[in-house]
């Protein structure tokens, strides 16, 4: 009795294996990539040419990171540059490839009651923010943006996690999340440009610093190393990663577009 | 709210094909979590209800306390476990649906064990002299009851399919809402969340009622035709 | 003891069963006491193959406990309780079967109930068939096979209990009060039963209130008061010449004190 409902429970839990067994591989990689629509429009073309299904797990830079470290996953597509030179430097990852690059902008209230709009950059914007209290939503979760905003409150010369000023909220979730939070607390907040374009819920909320260099937002491309994973997909993670990065690949970055608009932009070597 | 009732009647009636895809793995997860969850919640359940072992009251706390797992927390160790990095990382469960299921029979399985024990204990109560007279064995003694109280344990599945069916945080984390392979009803309704698509979000929350209701509204006449109400 | 049985010659005895019969069943001094109060104190008595004992005596009196003493369901404290067959454990084929005065019916229909005794009680499976269809007929529920146990009338349902006990082909059935609360036409649907499973070979003990029933039914009388056996007679004389002022009285429908 017992024997035979411990076999029936392997066999059902194993059962889902036979199915899975076709060719893919699982890449480790941003909410602000998939939620864009840029997976849904890249993949299925290099599925169509190589044969091999793309399996995108979408979580924080940080997330990704971490989930990589652990082997779960054969290739990272994440924009934390320090993270993910350190990734390479431990022998998580093979090389770094610059994959394609978009912007980081700060979104808030349209009126644009502190005048932000007005500020020569992005660091004065946020000392801007600062100086009169105006609320502002930090994604505090490890993220590549999160850690993108911490690196320009630190060239402002400001710590406002420290401050634990009124003004300043952790929200620590996705990029989605937060943008949700920052437009119903009528609050700023820092985000990559693919994922607001796309976002549905703005609010009366929009675009109020953009285009300064510092907001570069550079995305970059990494093969987990099957040599400390030996589980690791390589072959085939390599041939995605050669795609992605050759003439076909960085073409197709560019043809994609949200609402007309052009939001990464290749930046292969 | 309008624009969401509109979006759920929309998905519905043009029936397209991602939303059939999610809700049908949707089902599939998390009712083989509920039936593998009773397969061992039962018996457990029924065995803590009438045998009588040193250790048992320690169980029972336990079993108690585990309905209110944190899903995040079941989905987390449900990681550890299948990771790469883990300890069944060569079998290259993670990011799949089977992940999903085995975190959803963890989380689902203390509340079979602690309702069913309850439902069996009450049940036990009147039937033990009669059983015991009979001569019946522990085993024969929690099949005739788990038999005798199918009727009550079905609610107490529905309540485990309930959990299972609305929870994110463990599918989430050990599935990877990875489009067409782990994407759920829930997952997909965190996922437009976050990309600002409230009404859909909202809509597809409303789907994912209208499928709990099928369900157990299903289950309702099923336990109709077998006459089992009547049983009293 | 036994000396004080003599054979009423009303009936003829079915032959004894088997020599691995559990017949006959003494009780030897027996006590009973739970948390300092004595229920049963210095009981003995002698349950004989083919021979209906009647158990009687007020409400109290220790009837149910010496039923639970027999099935094996609570050991005695003190004195012995023996049976021919060696000691009887709760496991195992079942030479003794009890209909409790509540009895409790499973949640499944008339035949569903037969069939968990006739599957519990560890009857081959390729005889089960026959005999679902015996006992069915033998309460005369063949009707109301597919009807659930639960809704049958308290006739209907007492005759089901009777004749799951026999599913376990004792050699000693146990009644509590089996009539209790049933109609005239049910309760003597009931005591041809009772007849018919005497006429299997099955002896019978008889917890009852019933005088009337007692007097049709019994062989010997067992009369129990506030826990002892104050007498123990072949019931014809019993009725006829209660030998103690508390049988006479309890006859007469007077209250003991």
């Amino acid at each position: 009795m017992i024997l035979r409902v411990l076999l029936l429970l392997t066999l059902v839990v194993l059962a889902p294996l036979a199915q899975a067994s076709e060719r893919f591989i699982v890449v480790q990689s941003t909410t602000s990539t998939e939620n864009s629509g840029l997976y849904g429009w890249l993949l299925p073309q290099f599925t169509a040419e190589s044969g091999i299904e793309v399996r995108v797990v979408a979580v924080g830079t940080g997330q990704a990171l971490r989930n990589a470290r652990n082997g779960d996953g054969d290739v990272l597509i994440v924009h934390a540059r320090a993270a993910e030179d350190a990734f390479v430097a431990d022998g998580h990852g093979v090389k770094r490839h610059d994959l394609m690059v978009n912007d980081f902008v700060i979104v808030g209230p349209g009126a644009d009651p502190v005048g932000l709009g007005e500020s020569p950059g992005a660091t004065a914007a946020l000392k801007r923010i600062a100086d009169t209290g105006a609320k502002f939503v930090s994604r505090g979760d490890d993220s590549g943006t999160h850690k993108k905003e911490l690196a320009l409150w630190r060239a402002a010369g400001l710590d406002p996690t420290g401050d634990g000023g009124e003004w300043y909220r952790e929200s620590g979730s996705g990029m989605g999340a937060t943008l949700n939070i920052a437009i119903g607390m009528d609050a700023h907040t820092l985000t990559d440009r693919a994922t607001w374009v796309s976002f549905g819920n703005k609010g009366d909320h929009a675009i109020l610093v953009e285009g300064d260099p510092a907001l570069q937002n550079p995305y970059g491309v990494i093969l987990v190393n099957p040599e400390v994973h030996p589980g690791v997909r390589a072959s085939d993670g390599q041939i995605f990663i050669d795609w992605l990065l050759s003439p076909t690949g960085q073409a197709a970055i560019a043809a994609f577009r949200v609402n007309g608009q052009q939001l990464f932009f290749p930046s292969a070597r | 709210m309008g624009d969401a009732i509109a979006e759920a009647f929309r998905l519905i009636a043009v029936g397209d094909a991602a939303l059939w895809e999610i809700v049908s793995l949707s089902l599939r997860v998390s009712l083989t979590a509920v039936a593998l969850a009773c397969l061992i919640g039962l018996p457990l359940g029924a065995l803590l209800a009438i045998a009588r072992f040193p250790g048992r009251g320690a169980l029972i706390v336990a079993t108690n306390s585990l309905m209110g797992l944190p899903p995040v927390l079941a989905g987390l160790l449900v990681y550890l476990l299948l990771s790469r990095a883990g300890p069944l990382g060569p079998l290259e469960l993670l990011y799949t649906p089977t992940a999903m299921i085995i975190a959803q029979t963890v989380l689902v399985t203390p509340i079979i064990v602690a309702l069913s024990r309850q439902v069996i204990a009450d049940m036990h109560q009147e039937y033990d002299e009669q059983l015991r007279s009979m001569g019946i064995t522990t085993m024969g003694a929690v099949l005739t009851l788990l038999y005798d109280a199918r009727l009550s344990l079905l609610t107490v599945a529905l309540a485990g399919f309930g959990r299972a069916a609305a929870e994110v945080g463990a599918v989430m984390m050990v599935g990877g809402n990875i489009n067409h392979v782990t994407r759920v009803m829930t997952t997909t309704i965190a996922l437009e969340t976050s990309k600002g698509n409230l009404a859909i979000a909202v809509g597809l929350g409303l789907v994912l009622m209208l499928i709990a209701l099928t369900v157990n509204g299903a289950l309702m006449a099923l336990r109709g035709t077998q006459g089992v109400a009547r049983h009293v | 003891m036994s000396d004080a049985l003599v054979t009423s010659g009303r009936r003829t005895l079915t032959p004894a069963r088997g020599p691995d019969s559990v017949l006959p069943v003494a009780m030897d001094g027996v006590g009973y006491t739970i948390d300092g109060v004595t229920l049963l104190d210095d009981v003995s008595l002698r349950i004989r193959p083919g021979r209906l004992t009647a158990i009687m005596g007020a409400n109290g009196a220790g009837k149910t406990l010496c039923l639970r003493l027999i099935q094996g369901l609570l050991q005695p404290t003190v004195g012995t309780l023996s049976h021919a067959s060696g000691p009887v454990t709760l496991t195992g084929r079942r030479r003794i079967a009890t209909v409790f005065q509540r009895p409790v019916l499973l949640r499944r229909s008339v035949a569903g109930n037969l069939r968990h005794a006739l599957k519990t009680y560890r009857v081959p499976r390729a005889e089960r068939a026959a005999m679902l269809t015996d006992l069915l007929d033998l309460a005369e529920l063949r009707a109301l096979a597919h009807r659930s146990a639960r809704v049958l009338s308290s006739g209907e349902q007492q005759r089901l209990s009777i004749v799951r006990a026999l599913a376990a082909d004792p050699d000693l059935l146990l009644l509590d009060e089996p009539t209790a609360n049933l109609d005239p036409y049910a309760t003597r649907m009931i005591e041809t039963l009772i007849r018919q499973a005497e006429a299997r070979g099955v002896t019978v003990v008889l917890v009852t209130h019933d005088v009337g029933q007692a007097r049709r039914l019994a062989d010997d009388v067992v009369f129990l008061n506030r826990g002892r056996v104050t007498e123990q007679t072949p019931a014809g004389s019993f009725f006829d010449e209660p030998q103690t002022a508390e049988a006479a009285a309890y006859l007469a429908g007077r209250l003991l004190l």
